[in-house]
């Protein structure tokens, strides 16, 4: 079988995590990988836990939805809770500074904790923001895709005239996340 | 990344199989999961000089879609559950008069306003007599982004060649979830017309029941003609004489009936030596798929039977392999539906396991697993 790499996005509605993981998607679809997006949310238009799932494979894509996140990101306490039930060991997990994790995390788990929401705010100063600086940490920490392709996508599906914002709210991300995960890489 | 490859949803895919068949005519009420359907369309439509409009209802937009259909244009709308109950009435005027049209339902969890974000497929006896009266249907199901695109093209086709509605049903899973896709600059398979009348205009019968499918006039060129949802002549005019009516119903059904080779569409995987088979359609089928190649990896000889019409239940999927199967999974994401269609298909050769959710989840692939292991 084809290796599968599942991805998890979460935070509350309207945080951009749905747009965040079509970005994901079509970046690895730019790299001529396959990949497969999808998303669970609720009635509500804004608030409530939200998550967007994507799988990236260099093969054919079966079961469409996420059954253990090698990487999983949480922007909320609430979407952290809710989300989390099927991290396995080793997963990478990518959370906002403002989480409290708790003490019972899997084995070998290793967590980047940034301060995204906040770099969002008080750095760019367009909490909006929040979800691409997001996709920059993940990225930047997982390797999940080239940056490159990251980056087109991301010109890609945002609003025009916010393009210049977009690329430093991803820089950030990338800033975030070679900071947090150091030497290592 | 070529030009034509696109992450695209089920529902965007939708529209541009639509699109690539002809459609020029759009009638709907938004409604989750399928909205992304009409918000595309008032787009797209308008730059190809087709329309659209958002009606007050679900019952208008049906009418309108059968208005537009009967002027000669390709004709669709799409809805979810409650809208697809609305629907109904109108539905079954079409499959009388004989109106081609798509009609799109993307399933979410009911009865009633129910869960409107959450995957279902619990409208599938619905598709099938949902509206009342003796009447023949088609409904295709595809089960990944690329194949609803195709699929919804050979729903216009279908809807054409036999004068029918068509519908195509996704669930919630197909709809919104994003995959690649190609998207050719020709259509995949060719674009079917319907048939216009050529005999003088006094001739013309548009229900005539010496074929299986009279041409059909569009308003406006000139051949008057009634329509009805009263049972009705070769003419169109009502009539409750017993020959006639029984002539106008025998057609109905036949025309679908005796062109199965060309309605009926499934795949199989696995199915040359698998003792165990698993029966699963739509966002289900990919859970299933994942469980059969488990399994396959196991050592276990089991396959996948899915079918792409589901209405006309297609029994030759199941019994061609009856002798074969030792037992037969059915996996939905209802209370028990297709399965009993699956059980009559088998003649009772076959014991069959249910795999049925209705929670608003999609059906994991563990869980169809499961049951492999326990009847192989």
């Amino acid at each position: 079988m084809a290796v599968r790499h599942e991805v998890r996005l979460s935070g509350s509605g309207g945080q951009g995590m749905l747009l965040a993981g079509i970005i994901l998607a079509e970046a690895a679809i730019l790299a001529g990988k396959n990949a497969v997006q999808s998303q669970s949310y609720g009635p509500e238009a804004r608030g409530g836990a939200s998550r967007s799932e994507v799988i990236i494979s260099n093969g054919e894509i079966d079961y469409p939805k996420v059954t253990e996140p090698e990487v999983f990101m949480a922007l909320t306490q609430e979407a952290y809770q809710k989300y989390r039930h099927d991290l396995g060991p080793n997963a990478l997990l990518v959370v906002d500074e403002s989480l409290n994790l708790g003490d019972d995390l899997p084995e070998n788990v290793k967590v980047v904790r940034v301060p995204i929401i906040a770099s969002a705010v008080e750095t760019l100063k367009r909490p909006i923001v929040a979800n691409i600086i997001a996709l920059g940490v993940l990225v930047g920490a997982s390797s999940i895709v080239e940056r490159k392709y990251l980056e087109q996508a991301v010109l890609r599906r945002v609003p025009r005239g916010t393009e210049e914002l977009n690329q430093k709210a991803l820089e950030l991300g990338f800033q975030l996340a070679a900071a947090a995960v150091g030497g290592n890489k | 990344m070529s030009p034509t490859v696109k992450l695209l949803q089920g529902n965007e895919a939708c529209v541009e199989g639509a699109l690539a068949a002809g459609l020029r005519f759009f009638a709907g009420y938004p409604i989750t999961p399928s909205t992304e359907i009409a918000e595309a369309l008032s787009e797209r439509l308008p730059r190809v000089g087709g329309r659209f409009i958002q009606m007050e209802d679900e019952i208008a937009s049906m009418a309108a879609v059968i208005g537009a259909s009967l002027t000669g244009a390709k004709a669709m709308t799409a809805t979810s559950g409650p809208g697809f109950s609305l629907k109904q009435e109108n539905l079954g005027f079409a499959m009388l008069t004989e109106v081609p049209c798509v009609v799109v339902n993307v399933m979410r969890g009911g009865p009633s306003t129910g869960l409107p974000t959450s995957p279902a497929q619990a409208d599938v006896m619905q598709a099938r007599w949902g509206t009342h009266g003796d009447h023949p249907v088609i409904a295709l199901y595809p089960a990944s982004v690329p194949e609803v695109y195709e699929v919804t093209i050979k729903a216009f086709n279908l809807a054409e060649k036999f004068r029918t509605p068509v519908i195509l049903l996704m669930d919630e899973v197909i709809g919104h979830m994003r995959e690649r896709i190609e998207l050719p600059d020709t259509p995949p398979v060719p674009v079917v017309e319907r048939q216009r009348p050529t005999v003088p205009k006094e001739d013309y019968l548009p229900y005539d029941n010496s074929q299986d499918v009279p041409p059909l006039a569009s308003f406006g060129d000139g051949y008057r003609f009634h329509v009805t949802g009263l049972i009705h002549d070769q003419k169109g005019y009502p009539t409750s004489a017993p020959a006639k009516v029984e002539a106008l119903l025998t057609r109905l059904q036949n025309k679908i009936q005796s062109n199965l080779d060309e309605i009926l569409m499934w795949e199989t995987i696995g199915m040359e030596d698998a003792e165990v088979a698993v029966f699963a359609y739509g966002a289900t089928a990919r859970s299933a798929v994942r469980a059969v190649r488990i399994a396959r990896e196991q050592g276990i000889k089991v396959g996948l039977l899915r079918p792409i019409t589901i209405w006309p239940f297609p029994d030759k999927l199941i019994s061609q392999y009856t002798s074969q199967l030792k037992a037969l999974i059915v996996a939905e994401m209802n209370l028990g539906q297709l399965v009993d269609e699956v059980e009559r298909a088998t003649k009772g050769q076959v014991p069959i396991k249910r795999v049925l959710q209705a929670n608003g989840e999609l059906i994991a692939p563990d869980t169809i697993l499961r049951a492999v292991l326990e009847v192989k």
